[in-house]
């Protein structure tokens, strides 16, 4: 059964997008997730869309999706690495991905996550409080 | 390769959505649009090829390549023989949806591209024709 590849990084779950989904293949994706954030209680996802060509209403409520159940499970998600013709459909196809994080690139979407696993994980304490 | 002057492709499972999303590509690529317009035309048409699909039981798509004085255009029209809409206005509205959608498909497609025209009659089918100008 074709599946996009979740990997593990620590605290972190990545996975790049390096196909183009076809539906079933997205709802899997964001099923997948879910069930790797509970059984790894993950604090951060890192979604690299780079590869990505076409973020349509369904995919781009996928996305969506994943962001909200990640954050009910206590994970936070950043989507990195949009192309500028990507988010510029996507905004006259009238999808704001409201609630969604997202980064340039994936430097900056790990370090979006290091800070805020940090500060949820020491709250006293102001690692990484650069750029803020 | 020269873009085809006329190709019919059809929209029978989830994975002819994505055909169809690569072969929209390719074509607009030889005509020569830019990643923007190539972007916006494939993302109407995955709408629509989703549509068909969801809603009018699978069908196909015509692409044409099309010319007007020194301009040159790619016109895609789905057809399937679905239910139909019953009112294609309130069809078109943003957050209108009878599936699982964000209800952007008819509507969100309109604005992705020059040319929308559709045609809907309950227990026939439906027939959504866009085009995109260079």
């Amino acid at each position: 059964m074709e599946r996009i590849p979740i990997l593990r990084m620590g605290e972190f779950l990545i996975v790049t997008i390096q196909v183009d989904m076809h539906d079933r293949l997205a709802t899997r994706l964001q099923e997948d997730l879910t069930e790797t954030i509970s059984r790894t209680s993950a604090t951060g996802v890192l979604i690299d869309i780079s590869s990505v060509q076409v973020v349509d209403s369904f995919i781009g409520r996928v996305l969506g999706n994943i962001a909200l159940m990640s954050q009910v499970l206590g994970a936070e998600t950043v989507i990195v690495g949009m192309q500028p013709a990507v988010a510029i459909t996507l905004v006259e196809l009238g999808m704001t991905l409201a609630g969604v994080r997202t980064a340039l690139n994936v430097d900056r979407g790990m370090h979006l996550l290091r800070r805020s696993h940090s500060r949820s994980s020491a709250p006293e304490g102001r690692h990484g409080s650069r750029g803020t | 390769m020269a873009a085809a002057e006329r190709e019919v492709m059809t929209i029978r499972v989830e994975t002819d959505v994505v055909v169809v999303r690569q072969r929209v590509r390719a074509v607009m690529v030889d005509l020569g649009f830019g990643v923007v317009d190539q972007t916006k035309m494939v993302t109407a048409a995955s709408e629509l090829a989703r549509n068909a699909l969801v809603h009018g039981g699978g069908g196909e798509v015509h692409l044409e390549s099309i010319r007007n004085g020194g301009n040159v255009g790619l016109r895609l029209t789905f057809e399937d023989r679905g239910p139909g809409i019953s009112d294609v206005q309130v069809a078109m509205r943003d957050g209108y949806t009878t599936a699982n959608g964000m209800g952007l498909g008819l509507g969100g497609a309109k604005r992705l591209v020059n040319d929308f025209d559709i045609v809907s009659k309950r227990g026939e089918g439906t027939r959504v024709t866009i085009a995109r100008w260079k």
